[in-house]
């Protein structure tokens, strides 16, 4: 029976190195603001085409409207998500899933860990799937999908995919009640740090910043520019005079693909989106995701060969 | 006879496919099997989160041999012809008999089918079910294309007689089918073979895997009911949960637990809701108070500690939501003690209702306004009607309907009382929304019936308005439900009302919004005023014209456009009414044609005279008296209808008693004069028992006229009295119905 782990960061770890045990590149954070792990190239162009793919890594991730100032025991504007994903899916994933919450410390055996259907659906990103919410003693400490569908494209081979909700699951393996009380380092280590060391100051600036601060006169812009940008890249030449070579730059223009969602997630949290209006600026980040896709299927990554 | 046995076991099935998915495959495998000439004794499926199962017992071993002739063209046609003849057989020239006919040699295909053993059969049938199972939504994995609704693990599939047992060979997509399967995934993970159901089923209990859902589903409410009781209390049933719950584990294990004091205050409604909703729990309440005090959850697992540590972990996530729904609860709370429902509906003004349609501010202003209409005729206090239409959607913008939608109304009852509101306007927060289906309760509350037909007449007019009216299977906004409620509404509390005004009143309200930006203050002016003459008037034609005539030349253009459409579009409205009524109605046994002669009849908008109408009609026309009757009526028309085309005249008038030579003549006559009589008063006072006997009375003296009298005489004198006096028959019974719409 594996030691429970003491901090949130132990559980991090855990997960790190289980995953590389089972042959995942450990990827890091993609350097941008998203709203969830699949955000990640790594996930979001890498399950399409036929190449095989296996990967994990940690996420930080925003959503503006779920800022509470540090107050809230669950909410947070900005979080973490462990996201692992396989191309193809291996026939055995359930039970590497499994795997991973024993190396975390939860024994199946006196937990009751449930698979319930939960359908996952990204209007923005183009993509859905199907899988479940992955139940612990009535909580939900993971999403469980296989890729159906990303981009508009049909997924073959399919990607499985995993998210972990670090700061949830992890109060539940530490029993801690509100995540700014939870230890993030070893509460036994010469300087103990909590969550709320490290967050809670955060917590409040961001918050004030994604209801109140943020400029929405620039924002609106930010996202005309992003979009406008991505078209741009994409309507390049795929040869490249300078070196000679075809180079179709599908992850630049995904950038300002991932650009224009977190735009818009901070404008829907000023509230200065109309419910009308909302649908028509989900339709534009999905124009944008699907050109992406439809780029990177050209690139050799996506499984283009001459 | 061998049995079959089938086992598909896959990552988890949603609860909700499961019991659908598992008799389509009993359907799909025993309709293949027959359709190949297979029999069968019986046949079962059963379903698990992991599996679907099927058990056929008595299956033919083999299907008969089958012998087939076809007769094909003659020895010495064209080489083509004889060519298409082996094609469509499969068979070759020196494979054909040559027969002798009557017109010379013919050829025969003589082709002889085999019978196939059943493994052969299943296996073709179940690899067919499998690649076109109807899943509501299924998905493909790995690098594979098949589909299934979850991936596909291992394929169940055995005959077995007393001989023993045979796997049938067969393979889909890399998966060959076995004797094998699993037990519970934690519990027996280990893979084991089975040789028949019986076996299947025991060693499937033994590894923890209860196969049939009905009885995971008692078994569950059997300890849930026990546990409850031991405490003293009763589990609130909820057979949809059961089901689902049944449909979420293999190895029910109940267990239950208190809540939290914190909690024990929230309205019942709330835990429940807030339990079944995230949680799958079930409420447990204690019979004396009516709260809910504990709850029960159904793991999956036995565990060395009883479930201690599922339980406590149960309890804390409960605790967290439980939590949420607290704040949610005192902060509506907050909100209502500082400004009452009135200040919690004032955010309305920024909520869409419909983008034609405006914000459900403007729509509560329009449902205000006819409520208080409508409150005189149901009997309701027209100032209580208005204050309760303009706080009873407030609760759409209280945080706990936010979070749970099936609260609405409900909270909004909650919190009126909480302000202090009249008991008839708390309740009218939440009846307001009701009947919500043909089999829901109808308001019977004088307040909460004129909410309730505002509100629903309100949302038919607007759509309405903007031509979005329900086509085919198309009725995104319920508006066959809407109908129907108002006809529920009306019908159960027997309202006498005329739907028309109020169709008029909200058209034309609906009207004026969407026209406030184009027209000027003069047409707004008129329009309202208009508006408000309707109740004088009765209806918005005439209303129309009053004021247009007395506002002579300062009409602009709107103004004459709603006049021209309004009558139009309300007449569409009303005549949905109708068709829906006519569906309501033949629920009841009347027929739709007895509707129609109803119908033509004046006073159609209030459905309840409408229907006693239709209902006497229905009961008369039953009997023998009303089915003569319908004939004498019918048979008098078509003379009167023939002679009147071939004269080109009306009779109508004149039928003269000293013309009548014939005693089965003079007899109707009489008959004639007393009903008339008789009638008015009997329709003056709605009492269509007494018109039908009335009615009634007629018969025996119609048929002895058209027995012994005939009605074209020479005597052109004889013959105009007479047609004059059927069309007293039509005058009379035009009085009642119009029969003419009655079939047959």
């Amino acid at each position: 029976m594996t030691e429970k782990p003491k901090s949130f960061q132990e559980i991090i770890l855990r997960l790190q190195s289980y995953w590389a045990g089972q042959g995942c590149a450990m990827l890091q954070p993609y350097d941008m603001e998203v709203g969830a792990g699949t955000f990640h190239p790594a996930t979001t162009l890498r399950a399409l085409g036929d190449k095989a793919w296996a990967a994990a890594y940690v996420q930080p991730s925003r959503r503006p409207t779920d800022g509470r100032y540090g107050e809230n025991p669950n909410r947070l504007q900005h979080y973490y998500q462990y996201q692992v994903i396989i191309k193809p899916s291996p026939p055995d994933l359930q039970d590497l899933y499994l795997g991973s919450l024993a190396a975390i410390g939860i024994d199946a055996s006196v937990h009751d860990v449930r698979f319930v259907e939960d359908d996952w659906e990204s209007p923005t990103l183009g993509a859905w799937g199907l899988g479940w919410e992955v139940w612990c003693d009535g909580m939900e400490v993971s999403q469980f999908t296989y890729f159906q569908q990303v981009g508009g494209h049909d997924c073959h081979p399919v990607s499985g995919e995993l998210t972990y909700g670090l700061e949830r699951l992890a109060m539940y393996v530490l029993g801690v009640d509100h995540v700014m009380d939870m230890p993030f380092n070893d509460p036994k280590s010469p300087i103990p740090l909590t969550y709320g060391d490290v967050f809670r100051q955060t917590e409040e600036e961001y918050s004030r910043h994604n209801f109140d601060l943020a400029s929405t006169d620039q924002l609106f812009r930010h996202f005309e520019d992003a979009e406008a940008e991505c078209a741009r890249i994409l309507a390049a030449p795929e040869d490249d005079p300078r070196s000679g070579k075809r180079i179709i730059a599908a992850h630049p223009a995904y950038d300002q693909c991932i650009k224009a969602s977190h735009l818009f997630n901070l404008l829907d949290a000023r509230g200065v989106i109309s419910v009308t209006e909302r649908q028509a600026y989900i339709g534009r980040v999905r124009a944008l995701a699907k050109a992406c896709a439809d780029a990177f299927v050209r690139t050799e990554a996506g499984g283009y060969s001459a | 006879m061998p049995d079959l046995l089938i086992e598909l076991f896959s990552e988890e099935i949603p609860a909700r496919m499961q019991a659908r998915a598992a008799a389509d495959l009993k359907r799909l495998v025993t309709d293949g099997l027959v359709e190949a000439g297979l029999t069968y004794a019986a046949a079962a499926g059963f379903s698990t989160p992991r599996r679907l199962a099927l058990s056929i017992e008595g299956l033919s071993g083999a299907s008969q041999p089958v012998r087939e002739e076809r007769r094909g063209p003659k020895a010495d046609a064209p080489d083509k012809a004889i060519e298409g003849f082996l094609r469509s057989t499969g068979l070759t020239r020196d494979q054909l008999e040559t027969r002798a006919d009557k017109k010379g040699e013919v050829l025969f295909a003589v082709i002889e089918r085999p019978g196939r053993p059943a493994a052969e059969i299943v296996a073709e049938v179940l690899a067919r079910t499998i690649r076109e199972f109807p899943w509501p939504k299924s998905m493909r994995w790995g690098a594979g294309s098949l589909r299934w609704v979850r991936p596909l693990h291992s394929i169940l599939c055995i005959l077995s007689d007393e001989g023993g047992a045979e796997t049938v060979p067969l393979e889909i997509d890399g998966i060959v089918a076995g004797d094998v399967t699993r037990g519970h995934r934690f519990m027996a993970p280990e893979p084991f073979s089975v040789v028949d159901f019986d076996d299947y089923e025991a060693k499937l209990k033994s590894a923890f895997v209860i196969l049939r859902p009905d009885e995971r589903a008692d078994h569950i409410w059997h300890d849930a009911t026990n546990q409850a009781f031991a405490a003293g209390l009763e589990v609130v049933e909820d057979p949809g949960l059961l089901t689902e719950v049944a449909g979420l584990v293999e190895w029910p294990v109940v267990l239950s637990g208190a809540i939290g004091q914190d909690f024990l205050d929230l309205p019942p409604e709330v835990l429940r809701t807030s339990m079944k909703e995230h949680q799958k729990f079930f409420s447990v309440r204690n019979p004396k108070t009516g709260r809910i005090e504990r709850f029960v959850t159904v793991a999956n697992i036995e565990t060395r500690d009883q479930g201690a540590t599922i339980l406590a972990g149960n309890g804390k996530v409960l605790a967290a939501r439980l939590s949420d729904a607290k704040f949610f609860w005192e902060n509506d709370l907050r909100i209502v003690a500082e400004g009452g429902l009135a200040a919690m509906a004032a955010g309305l003004a920024n909520v869409t209702f419909h983008n034609k349609l405006g914000s459900q501010a403007d729509r509560i202003t329009r449902i205000t306004a006819l409520a208080g209409d409508i409150a005189p005729l149901v009997g309701a206090d027209a100032g209580e009607a208005r204050k309760a239409a303009e706080i009873c959607k407030a609760d759409l913008q209280s945080e706990m309907v936010g979070e749970f939608p099936d609260l609405q109304g409900l909270m909004g009852r909650y919190y009126a009382k909480a302000e202090g509101l009249d008991d008839a306007i708390a309740e009218a927060c939440e009846a307001h929304y009701r009947p919500l289906g043909p089999t829901d309760t109808v308001p019977d509350a004088p307040v909460s019936i004129a909410v309730a037909l505002a509100d629903k007449i309100d949302t038919l007019a607007g759509f309405w308005a903007i031509d979005e009216k329900p086509t085919g299977s198309k009725d995104p906004f319920a508006l066959r439900r809407a109908a129907l409620g108002i006809i529920r509404l009306i019908l159960t509390n027997d309202l006498r009302l005329s739907l028309d005004r109020f169709i008029d009143a909200q058209l034309l309200r609906h009207k004026i919004e969407l026209n406030r930006e184009e027209a000027n203050d003069d047409d707004i002016d008129t329009l309202e005023e208009i508006l408000a003459e309707i109740g004088k008037y009765g209806v918005f034609g005439s209303a129309f014209r009053a004021v247009v005539d007395a506002r002579k030349g300062k009409n602009g253009k709107v103004v004459d456009d709603i006049g021209k459409r309004v009558p139009d579009v309300s007449d569409d409205l009303l005549s949905f009414f109708h068709d829906r009524l006519k569906v309501h109605l033949r629920d009841h046994g009347v027929r739709h044609d007895v509707i129609d002669a109803c119908l033509a009849m004046p006073g159609s908008d209030d459905l309840t005279l409408l229907v006693k109408r239709a209902t006497a009609l229905s009961e008369f026309l039953g009997t023998e008296d009303g089915e003569n009757l319908l004939q004498g009526f019918k048979r008098a028309n078509n003379i009167l209808t023939q002679a009147e085309e071939a004269d080109g005249v009306e009779y109508s008038f004149g039928a003269d008693v000293k013309f009548a030579e014939e005693a089965e003549e003079k007899a109707l006559f009489a008959a004639l004069a007393r009903a008339s009589e008789q009638l008015a008063p009997a329709m003056e006072a709605e009492d269509f028992g007494k018109a039908m006997s009335v009615m009634a009375d007629l018969r025996a003296p119609i048929d002895a006229f058209f027995e012994a009298v005939q009605v074209n005489a020479e005597n052109s004198v004889l013959r105009r009295n007479r047609l004059n006096m059927l069309s007293q028959i039509r005058g009379i019974c035009a009085g009642v119905a119009d029969l003419t719409r009655i079939e047959g």
